[in-house]
């Protein structure tokens, strides 16, 4: 999956401050020469609500802010950009930096078996990803054993049992009377004698603060020697995310995170505090309860999530190099009267469109809320949006000029000049007449209503 | 009166552990000699690490410094005390008991998002329920996950209460025939179950609707409360947890759970000025007596201890 938050609930106020937001940072910069100290004040202060806002935590923030402004200040800002998407740029890039240059996979060089050590707070879904990492595993032709150490919760054991049994592994027999350093021994041991390739030890939710259970489990890695010890993060979490990821990477030397529930609508700032305090990559994403929603971490893709903007960086990059630029300002400055804007200049920016790589390769840059409201199915791609340009080209320069113009007997002409249903001319004045109204609104700079109004605008948008 | 004590003290000592593990909290701060603003920023940035939001935050400092004024506040102490008043004051409506002197049986439906808390807590609400004489019937709405209807009749049998389970079978079939049950067995209080969903699912929130209708299909005016188990590490997305599950079933109540963490559940902040879902229970760990009666005066005063 991508990232991006995706649905009904993703128009909330809060995201669309986000979206909103950052817009007004390019905005309020646009038109000055340069990044100075006090022109970058205030967009790295709506950089810090929009980070906040995320989840991210606030020393996480400051350390950000303060990376970001070093770097806008040098010499980065480049080409064509206004200093306002440079400093967009730069936000971008040192949150993709922060969370991770590139997926990190399992490492499971070692002599077998290699052993999985599990750990995080309660509930937030190790057992779960326990019972995922045993099916990619299997897939890949390992032989791979499950054991349970969650002596306290009611039933863990059984969860255990049933998701092995789910993902068609074996899992060692454990009891709640029984002490999980003995369990895990045992488990190792019969995993060595039986030839297992892998040794999955799940283990109970436990607070940072809670000595006795941190001891425990830092008992549970000495005995183990894991070659991997995953800390299972809800990206839903807050603020001490900070804290309970610094706690747990003290008391183990934790290899690597995995991030759970990423199908939520969270923005999943948690992501960036964890990264932050453990320095240790997310390995996975978790994206459902089913035993397949699991995937490589993409750290790239959570920086827009967090940000909430899908990756408009880089579609503003592309679009500087790919749009000619003196089109790109003809229509802009027809955007800034609000008026003006004609069918003409709709076919110029369908082709734009199909320049920059054609509707599927945008969706993946659009931000979250505008995505999310793509159903992919319903997307007819490139091929509708040539068909669209058909239709504009059998119209005449004055048709183009004055779609008003354009009523019964005119449409009939126009639709058997593309050779189209007249449905079809129809529908394109009425994408034509929204994306009118939409030019109006962000001449306004109301960025989210523009956001909610793409509905119908874009083929397959629902 | 006891039980009020003992938790502070829990939560105090819990924080106490909090601070020591951080390296000094607000405590320290209020050594200081003067409300200056470099103090402001320091009661900002404890609101907002305890997860009250961007918004909650300004709101109750613009109300802090209104107040700092009005009131002539010089000492840092007096700041603290104002900050919780007014903490207080944006919790109190927030602060209602469970009525539980209307129907029986008493229909408590829970719901929320994946790992929560919602069936600890109903472990825990069936003791506390028997501990206010009620007897008190459990239903395995949770027909998903994993053990989920295990992890129940465990709890069930912790408290000594029956659990109306089924092997297979949906949800909504499941708390019908415990409707059916707790009228025929004259039960006061049935909790029902339900799997955990996100939001983002929405199917799974129209099955969680057909749940409740079922409800009231087999018990008129059923299910009487609707609780939604917040997890206090829970940052900004509580809100739109509130908000979506309120939106699908109407919720007449709060849980939150995990409060026994370093995790202060601030959120409760943000709900309290947008969505104030009354917030009836906290969770203070993984025992059958860990859960409150939620105290807005107590709430606050943990906040910004
Ligand atoms: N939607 C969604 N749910 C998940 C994901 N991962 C886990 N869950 C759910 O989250 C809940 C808790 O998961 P568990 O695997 O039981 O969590 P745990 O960490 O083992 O919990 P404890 O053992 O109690 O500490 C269950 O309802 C899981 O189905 C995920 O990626 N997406
Ligand atoms: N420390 C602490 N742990 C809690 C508290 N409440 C619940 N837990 C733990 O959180 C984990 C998840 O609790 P569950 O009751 O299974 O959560 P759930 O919402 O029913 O989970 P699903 O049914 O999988 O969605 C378990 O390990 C519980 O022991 C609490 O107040 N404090
Ligand atoms: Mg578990
Ligand atoms: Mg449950």
């Amino acid at each position: 999956m991508n990232y991006n938050v995706g649905h009904d609930f993703s128009l909330s106020p809060v995201l669309d401050n986000l979206t909103a937001r950052l817009a007004r940072i390019v905005k309020t910069i646009r038109g000055e020469a340069r990044l100075t100290e006090a022109n970058i004040q205030d967009a790295l202060r709506e950089v810090r609500v929009a980070l906040l806002e995320a989840d991210v935590a606030l020393p996480v923030v400051r350390d950000f802010i303060a990376a970001v402004k070093d770097k806008a200040l040098g010499a980065e800002v480049v080409g064509s950009l206004t200093p306002g998407q440079a400093l967009i740029g730069v936000v971008h890039r040192e949150l993709a930096r922060l969370m991770g240059e590139a997926n990190v996979a399992l490492d499971l060089a070692t002599q077998p078996p290699a052993v999985i050590l599990m750990a995080g707070l309660q509930g937030s879904g190790k057992t779960t990803t326990t019972g995922k990492l045993a099916r990619l595993l299997l897939a890949q032709k390992k032989k791979v054993l499950l054991v349970s150490c969650d002596v306290y919760r009611p039933a863990a054991i059984e969860q255990l049992a049933a998701v092995a049994a789910q993902a068609g592994v074996d899992v060692f027999a454990s009891a709640a009377g029984e002490a999980p350093l003995d369990i895990a021994r045992r488990a190792l041991e019969h995993a060595r004698t039986r030839y297992y390739d892998v040794l999955l030890v799940d283990t109970a939710g436990r607070l940072a603060i809670d000595e006795a259970m941190m001891q425990e489990i830092a008992a549970l890695h000495g005995a183990l020697r894991p070659v991997e010890t995953l800390f299972v993060v809800d990206a839903m979490q807050g603020q001490d995310a900070v804290n309970v990821a610094r706690i747990f990477g003290e008391r183990l030397p934790l290899t690597g995170v995995v991030l759970t529930k990423l199908d939520g609508d969270a923005r999943g700032g948690a992501a960036l505090s964890v990264r932050h305090v453990t320095g240790k990559p997310i390995k996975f994403a978790g994206t459902g309860e089913k035993l397949d929603a699991l995937e490589p971490f993409h750290p790239e893709r959570m920086a827009s999530r967090v940000l909430g903007m899908g990756d408009i960086v880089s579609l503003v990059e592309e679009a500087h190099k790919k749009v000619d630029l003196e089109e790109a300002q003809r229509v802009a400055e027809k955007i800034r009267k609000g008026k003006g804007f004609d069918l003409e200049d709709f076919k110029q920016q369908l082709q734009q469109m199909q320049k920059m790589g054609g509707m599927a390769s945008m969706l993946d840059k659009l931000p979250a809320q505008l995505a999310g409201q793509i159903n992919p199915a319903q997307l007819q791609d490139d091929r509708q949006l040539r068909r669209t340009a058909g239709v504009i080209n059998a119209m005449t320069p004055q048709e183009r000029a004055h779609p008003e113009l354009i009523k019964a007997s005119r449409k009939r002409r126009i639709a058997a000049g593309a050779g189209v249903p007249v449905q079809e001319v129809n529908r394109l004045l009425h994408q034509f007449e929204q994306m009118q109204k939409m030019m109006k609104m962000m001449k306004g700079g109301n960025m989210a209503r523009m956001m909610r109004n793409l509905k119908g605008v874009l083929p397959g948008m629902r | 009166m006891l039980a009020a004590t003992s938790w502070a003290a829990r939560l105090r000592s819990g924080l106490a552990r909090t601070r020591a593990a951080l390296g000094g909290g607000l405590g320290a701060l209020f050594g200081g000699a003067a409300v200056d603003e470099p103090l402001y920023e320091e009661l900002e940035a404890a609101l907002l690490t305890a997860d009250c939001g961007v918004e909650a935050t300004r709101t109750l400092l613009a109300r802090l410094r209104e107040r700092a004024r009005r009131e002539r506040i010089v000492e840092p102490p007096a700041l603290k005390r104002a900050l919780r008043e007014e903490l207080r004051l944006l919790l109190a409506p927030l602060e209602k008991p469970l009525d539980l002197t209307r129907d029986r049986p008493l229909v408590i439906m829970i719901a929320g998002v994946n790992g929560s808390g919602k069936t600890t807590s109903i472990g825990k609400l069936a003791k506390w329920l028997q501990g206010q004489g009620r007897s008190v019937l459990l239903a395995a709405g949770d027909t998903f996950r994993a053990a989920a209807r295990e992890q129940l009749v465990a709890w069930g049998e912790r408290n000594g209460v029956a659990v109306i389970a089924q092997k297979g079978g949906d949800a909504a079939a499941v708390v019908f025939d415990a409707a059916a049950a707790a009228r025929a067995r004259g039960i006061d209080v049935l909790i029902a179950d339900t799997a955990g969903r996100l939001p983002t699912q929405l199917h799974l929130m129209e099955e969680i609707r057909k749940v409740k209708r079922v409800l009231g299909k087999a018990l008129p005016g059923a299910p009487h409360e609707i609780l939604l188990v917040l997890d206090a590490n829970t940052g900004q997305n509580g809100l739109a947890q509130v908000r979506a599950f309120d939106e699908a079933l109407g919720l007449t109540g709060l849980v939150l759970t995990k409060l026994d963490g370093t995790a202060r559940g601030g959120v409760v902040c943000a709900i309290a000025r947008e969505r104030p879902v009354p917030l009836l229970f906290i969770g203070v760990g993984e025992g059958i007596d860990d859960l409150r009666p939620f105290d807005a005066a107590e709430f606050a005063g943990a906040l910004v201890d």
